[in-house]
């Protein structure tokens, strides 16, 4: 392990970043936060991403709770449904996952046309397409974890000059 | 009469033991009756009844005569009849005799005693002729007849004596009587004598007339020939004799349909033509030489009697030698039967082959049902344990978060990749099974088939750690936008190019892409042939004849719905065409299907041939060193191939061992038209992004060489320095290829987000040139690399620089200055606390209240804030920002618009219309409206100045802004928040 362990598990970080930007999952604002954190706030990114997932799944929740509902009265509070998503949209490109972004654009698009079928697809991909990010993400902070702690461990000093 | 009934019994007796051999018959007479015929006396009308039609018979009488003379059996018969004969005349010639015997002995009694009675009476005249005394008979003491004893019986028994009387035995008168009474005797003895002479002669001349032996036989024999006859008058029989030459010497047939001199004298052959004439011709042989009996059954197709099967009975005759000189034969007709039979037995086959084919379906049902259920399972399972598993995994990772030694971690790093092996694995045996049940959705996007192949090649080109040249192709007349399921599609390209590269050490991966006529799948299997053909075929410009050609193509390869396509076929030509020149026409074009064929392929170690064939099975590797060597599941292919065939495709491979090999799917895609021409482009009013993708969908060649691997190895932190190169490569990617993520299928979301992208572009670079931009990311990137290139070897300064560049990248042409910051921040750390403070100098500290309801966004922008050295007040909707601002005077509002409560719109119209009237009278209405505490009335400090509130919004449609401008908000931050944003804005109204 020694310095190499850190050196490995950052190149498997930016690997896996790099992958998820190719596949659009993730967008600069990622980078903005990541730059947000600091010796002051070390699990800034992590802190910020667990409210995030945390809000989302509420969000999520509430949007097929709000869909079912439309199926079953065949009436849907279209425009509940659009604020939901407004807050996600906020907090998904605060965070900058981008395609959950556009997921979330496509699913008011449809909820703007009342389009019960199109909100249903959203939704499923929204979901899965959560599922990924969070799956990722989590990922990527074990690494981080995992390069945080071997950096720590081993040379608390050299950390930074990596 | 006796006698008579006596010997009548006996010819009875004689005929029954005789008539059995009067056939032919080769068993002795001992075994019994085996031909019983009624007594000729009895019944003989009931053969009168029947009438016999005798012409049936055709028989060589000729031949008769000499079977009967030479066959043994003919003369033993002959003999038998005759022994019977000479018996039967013995035995009356006996009888006669007795009889005469009898009689005569009877006489000779008679005429003894005759001479006895004479000679009695002799010597009764001498004695009483001594007497002397003359007896007048006519005395009264003489009266003879009045004394003479009274007869007892009447009738003359031959044994009977007279009896004399004593008393009157001296008397004259008693021996007249008695002289009268012998007379009388004697007489009677004469008459009967005569009357049995006449008798015998009866007897015997009754014998002469009845005792002729052939009229007798012959009678016998008709009896028995009617007898036949009757029988078989109605069967189907037919019976003949043939000679040693297989000659017809004899035959009965009920249905004769020849003549006597048709047949007589003949064969078989002679006779018929058709099949099964010989066989019996041969059958018929077959016995005279062996010369024991057989049946067969014989199907004759002749024209004489048509198809008909007959059981055919052949027996020898041998002659007296013991050769054989001939055979009789018998045939039935057993068509019927035949066929009835032929039918059974096909039924029972055919039941057979049902039961046969009932077990073996339910045996397939069986397995069906188990497979299912396996599968099922399988997914159930890999379900099940994906859960336990990840919990195990991020249990793992926790833990390797904690304290460790070296060789815990080691351990612990085996343990985590071996688990994201295993949950890879479960990922892909769901996925498999996924489109295996069917439950597997495809989506119908539009996408940009060029920026598929380029990502993936990018991506690819990413995590390359061998020296390979990744290229794509795409032939000029492959649609810029196509419509298909481009997840799934990327999936199968990703899946194939990993897998080239897997085994591929050294030369090219690549990705072909180009336009093939609607294929018939047969024929693709080898189409390797003709595929640089049409490669080259459909490559060349899109001049309007090879058009027409290439229509005339499809014409000849309709799809299903033929009628429809013929009539469509026109329409995208033509706007593809005019997509090439000049944009204003239109068309109302619904879709069309194009069908795009895809090679991958490679320069690797290749496939044996005989490992093509479990290639797409599921867990199956090429080899178990393959396995070893390269690791991997087995299941990439076999998902790849269901879901390109999911997708209405098809997948093939071909491949040479040791040179490479090409994996070529083809599928459709529809086409929709509309979205090429201007209407689009208007809709996006961002020319700068709309020409980018017009520079990646005119793009059709990629390559990504092994550039930076020289620097691997030369330079110690240069790993990191490439990773950066290759994400950077990954930005700039997204960057140009953001449009590609829209949702097609409905307009209005694809414009939504291609305005987010405009937007941000908007605010992210308001300076930016058109034209620069429009300068594609190619021409970025390759600066850029040689920036990186160039400082490599420092590892350090290489961050420093390709992070420069990075933001240069999304921020072309920002101030040196900003472009320093950003810099800075890119470098984690110290770095950024000292630009930090930096910054802090620079400003004095103004109050800001972000109105914002997202806590993420709270912390993100709070966090921001910090680090560019300001602390922000937060609330979190409308209403409380109103009352924030009642409460205190602020610098500048960052509000949020979408909020519960009350939204960003509200309680800026609320603050403004504050500002504007001096009195908080609209606010404390609408606060009181929501049901919400009313404001203090003690005033703030009158606000000098007109606050200024930004808005932040997700809502990036230009209406949006709009109505944020509307409503008094000064500017507009479309989310998400970024340090340029903030900065930008902390400039403009902080300064």
């Amino acid at each position: 392990m020694l310095g190499l362990g850190s050196d490995l598990l950052w190149a498997d970080m930016n690997r896996l970043l790099r992958l998820l930007f190719h596949e659009g999952v993730l967008d600069e604002q990622f980078l903005q936060l990541q730059q947000l954190q600091d010796e002051t706030s070390p699990n800034f990114v992590s802190q910020v991403i667990n409210m995030y997932f945390h809000e989302s799944e509420k969000l999520l929740n509430n949007l097929r709770s709000l869909l079912i509902q439309a199926h079953d009265d065949d009436f849907a509070d279209y425009n509940k449904m659009a604020i939901h998503l407004n807050q996600f949209i906020g907090s998904s490109s605060s965070i900058g996952a981008k395609r959950l972004t556009s997921l979330c654009l496509a699913f008011r698009a449809a909820t703007h046309h009342t389009n019960r079928p199109g909100c249903l697809r959203a939704l499923e991909m929204l979901e899965h397409e959560y599922c990924y990010l969070k799956n990722k993400l989590h990922e990527l902070f074990h690494i981080e974890q995992q390069r945080a702690l071997v950096a720590a461990a081993r040379y608390p000093l050299h950390d930074n000059n990596q | 009469m006796m006698v008579c009934e006596k010997e009548s019994e006996c010819i009875e007796d004689m005929e029954v033991e005789i008539l059995p051999s009067m056939w032919p018959e080769d068993i002795g007479s001992e075994v019994g009756k085996q031909f019983n015929i009624e007594k000729p006396g009895r019944d003989q009308d009931m053969l009168e009844d029947v009438t016999i039609i005798e012409e049936p018979t055709i028989a060589d009488f000729k031949r008769l005569m000499e079977l009967t003379n030479f066959t043994e059996k003919g003369s033993s018969q002959l003999a038998y009849l005759m022994k019977h004969w000479e018996y039967k005349q013995a035995n009356a010639v006996r009888l006669l005799r007795e009889e005469l015997d009898n009689l005569s002995k009877q006489r000779q009694d008679v005429e003894l005693r005759k001479m006895e009675i004479l000679e009695e009476h002799r010597f009764e005249e001498e004695r009483y002729g001594g007497d002397k005394r003359p007896v007048s008979i006519l005395e009264d003491v003489y009266d003879i007849w009045q004394d003479v004893p009274r007869r007892k019986n009447k009738v003359v028994v031959q044994n009977k004596r007279i009896e004399i009387d004593a008393a009157e035995y001296d008397t004259v008168k008693y021996w007249k009587q008695r002289a009268l009474h012998s007379e009388k005797l004697l007489e009677a003895s004469i008459q009967r004598e005569q009357i049995l002479q006449e008798k015998l002669q009866e007897r015997i001349n009754n014998i002469e007339r009845q005792s002729s032996p052939v009229e007798e036989l012959s009678q016998i024999l008709k009896r028995a020939d009617n007898f036949l006859h009757f029988i078989l008058q109605n069967a189907p029989v037919v019976i003949g004799h043939q000679d040693k030459e297989l000659r017809y010497r004899f035959i009965y047939n009920h249905f004769p349909s020849l003549q006597e001199e048709d047949i007589i004298g003949k064969t078989d052959v002679e006779i018929f033509t058709g099949s099964g004439v010989k066989e019996s011709q041969e059958f018929k042989r077959e016995v005279l030489e062996k010369g024991l009996p057989a049946k067969r059954e014989i199907t004759f197709e002749t024209e004489l009697f048509g198809s008909k099967t007959f059981l055919i009975y052949v027996e020898p005759v041998f002659s007296k030698a013991g050769e054989t000189i001939g055979i009789n034969y018998m045939g039935m007709d057993v068509t019927d039967q035949v066929r009835k039979r032929e039918r059974m037995a096909k039924i029972r086959e055919e039941i057979a082959v049902q039961k046969a084919k009932e077990t073996e379906l339910n045996k397939t049902i069986h397995i069906t049902e188990e497979t299912m259920r396996a599968k099922q399972m399988l997914a159930t399972m890999s379900h099940e344990i994906r859960s336990p598993l990840s919990g195990v995994v991020s249990m793992a990772e926790v833990l390797s978060t904690t304290r460790l030694d070296g060789e815990q971690r080691q351990l612990l790093d085996v343990m985590l990749s071996s688990g994201d092996l295993v949950l890879q694995l479960i990922n892909d045996i769901l996925d498999l099974s996924k489109v295996e049940s069917g439950v597997m959705k495809l989506e119908a996007t539009k996408f940009r088939p060029r920026e598929v192949v380029k990502h993936v090649l990018q991506t690819a080109a990413a995590s390359l750690q061998k020296i390979l040249t990744l290229e794509g192709h795409v032939s000029d007349d492959v649609p810029i936008e196509v419509i298909g399921d481009v997840l799934r599609i990327r999936q199968i390209l990703t899946n194939l190019i990993s897998n080239a590269i897997k085994f591929t050490h050294e030369g090219k991966v690549g990705i072909n892409l180009y336009v093939v006529s609607e294929p018939s799948f047969a024929k693709h299997s080898s189409v390797s042939g003709t595929q640089a053909n049409e490669d080259r075929y459909l490559s060349t410009p899109q001049s309007s004849s090879d058009r027409n050609l290439l229509d005339g193509q499809r014409h000849d390869h309709p799809p299903s719905q033929n009628h429809a396509f013929h009539g469509e076929c026109r329409s995208p030509v033509k706007s593809e065409c005019s997509a090439n020149g000049d944009t204003e026409e239109h068309h109302h074009s619904t879709e069309t299907t194009v069908w795009i064929r895809c090679d991958v392929y490679d320069t690797g170690i290749g496939i044996p041939e005989n490992a093509i064939s479990t290639l797409f099975k599921r867990y199956m590797q090429v080899g178990a060193d393959h396995a070893r060597k390269y690791g991997g599941t087995g299941l990439g292919l076999a998902i790849c191939k269901q879901l390109v065939e999911l997708m209405g495709g098809h997948l093939t491979v071909s491949s040479k061992e040791h040179h490479g090999s090409t994996f070529t799917f083809i599928l459709p895609y529809k086409v929709s038209i509309i979205e090429e021409n201007s209407d689009d482009t208007d809709e996006l009013s961002d020319m700068e992004n709309d020409e980018g993708a017009c520079d990646d969908t005119t793009e059709s060649f990629f390559q990504f060489q092994p550039r930076t691997l020289g620097s691997l190895f030369t330079s110690n932190g240069s790993c990191r320095t490439q990773k950066l190169l290759t994400h950077k490569i990954g930005y700039t990617s997204s960057n140009t290829s953001e449009c590609s993520f829209s949702f097609p299928s409905h307009d209005i979301i694809s414009k939504g987000t291609c305005s987010v992208q405009d937007s941000s572009l908007v605010v992210d670079a308001p300076e930016i040139s058109e034209s620069s931009a429009s300068s594609s990311g190619q021409s970025r990137e390759t600066n850029i690399e040689n920036v990186v290139s160039r400082d490599k070897y420092c590892q350090d300064k290489g961050i420093a620089d390709s992070s420069r560049h990075m933001a240069a990248a999304s921020e072309m042409d920002m101030a040196t200055k900003s472009s320093e910051l950003q810099q800075k921040f890119m470098v984690q750390g110290n770095v950024t606390s000292i630009f930090a403070s930096e910054l802090t100098k620079s400003t004095s500290k103004p109050k800001i209240l972000l109105v914002e309801d997202s806590k993420i966004n709270v912390m993100v922008t709070q966090s921001m804030m910090k680090q560019l050295g300001h602390s922000i007040d937060v609330v979190n909707n409308g209403a409380e920002a109103v009352r924030a601002v009642h409460n205190c005077s602020y610098d500048l509002v960052l509000m949020d618009v979408c909020m519960p409560i009350m939204n960003g719109l509200q309680a800026t119209k609320l603050i403004r219309s504050f500002e504007e009237t001096r009195n908080w009278d609209a606010a404390r209405k609408a606060l009181m409206e929501l049901n919400l505490p009313e404001l203090d009335y003690e005033c703030s400090g009158p606000s000098k100045k007109r606050i200024p509130i930004v808005a932040m919004t997700a809502n990036a449609l230009s209406e949006s802004a709009e109505e944020c401008f509307a409503n008094g908000m000064d500017s507009f931050v479309s989310k998400p928040v970024t340090f340029q944003k903030l900065k930008e804005c902390l400039e403009q109204y902080l300064s």
